[in-house]
């Protein structure tokens, strides 16, 4: 097996290109995607920290602490799912009104 | 030091796909191209949890993610149609480049090496059993697990899925005479 750092570093690989895709593109779809990058290197870490740091006491009668890195991936694939849902209704709604997906020309609410 | 096994061979595969469809999405013009190579990096994270031992959450992943969420953007690609023409990709461009490479290096430098770089307890996972995808089901409905966050996860899910019917849907004829 490879070390735990490696996998730390394709994490924050990962969790870096897509800080560059949220605050760089144009498009809010893309930006969309580059919020679904950072949310998979964060799912890589808590699967790699909870496969490398967990101690199991008794092999046939598990704990629920033992998965809780498994758990928490988990839950977050329900909020990824359901934060895309929202995010690419509210976009289509708003390319709807406005013929624009670029998120600094939907300006009306700016003071 | 570190014996090229196959195990560490599949790490680079997918740590290269991982990556390599990243920089695919936040790179290409077209759109939809993006939209595949976000299939091909979602692809990547997946062959990383089957290294992690965690096979169900990569059976999820493909599922859930290439199956239903980048599907799901392929859609809103398709139906957002003038955005696969625009002529300006980024704004802020070497700012956002500078500031995204100045993150990784303050990640790797200030976090990652000094704290898991050199320590022997993180070389290889601490125990050689791992729990299974059966644990997983017990531990998410029984009592002393989390069987909380599960209901309160599936309620988020209801009210995601009602909230984006109601903000994405048309006005229908009625409430257009109103």
């Amino acid at each position: 097996m490879v070390p735990l750092s490696w996998y730390l570093i394709v994490s924050a690989a990962l969790f870096s290109i897509g800080v560059f895709g949220v605050l760089s593109r144009r498009n809010g779809v893309a930006v969309l995607m580059g919020i679904e990058l950072m949310l998979n290197a964060v799912n890589i870490n808590l699967v790699a920290f909870w496969r490398y740091n967990t101690t199991i006491a008794s092999v046939t009668e598990p704990v629920p602490s033992e998965l809780s890195g498994m758990v928490f991936a988990a839950f977050m694939f329900v909020v990824a799912a359901a934060e895309v849902a929202v995010g690419l209704a509210i976009i289509i709604t708003v390319y709807r009104n406005w013929r624009s997906v670029i998120p600094e020309e939907t300006d009306t609410l700016r003071g | 030091m570190i014996q090229f096994d196959f195990s560490t061979i599949a790490f680079f595969v997918f740590a290269v796909l991982t990556l390599g469809g990243a920089l695919g999405v936040v790179t290409n013009r077209n759109l939809f191209r993006g939209t595949i190579w976000l299939m091909v990096s979602l692809f990547g994270v997946a062959g990383l949890y089957v290294l992690l031992s965690a096979p169900f959450l990569a059976a999820v992943q493909v599922l859930v993610y290439i199956g239903a969420i980048a599907i799901l953007f392929t859609f809103a690609v398709m139906l957002t149609r003038s955005l696969t023409r625009l002529n300006v990709r980024y704004t802020r461009l070497w700012p956002s480049a500078l500031g995204a490479v100045l993150l990784f290096a303050m990640l790797v430098i200030g976090v990652i090496w000094p704290v898991f770089g050199g320590n022997e307890l993180y070389n290889q996972p601490i125990s050689d059993v791992v729990r299974t995808t059966t644990d997983l089901g017990v531990a998410l409905v029984s009592g002393e697990g989390y069987v909380l966050p599960f209901e309160v996860a599936s309620i988020l899910l209801t009210g995601a899925m009602i909230g984006a019917i109601v903000i994405a849907r048309d006005a229908d004829e009625e409430e257009m005479e109103q």
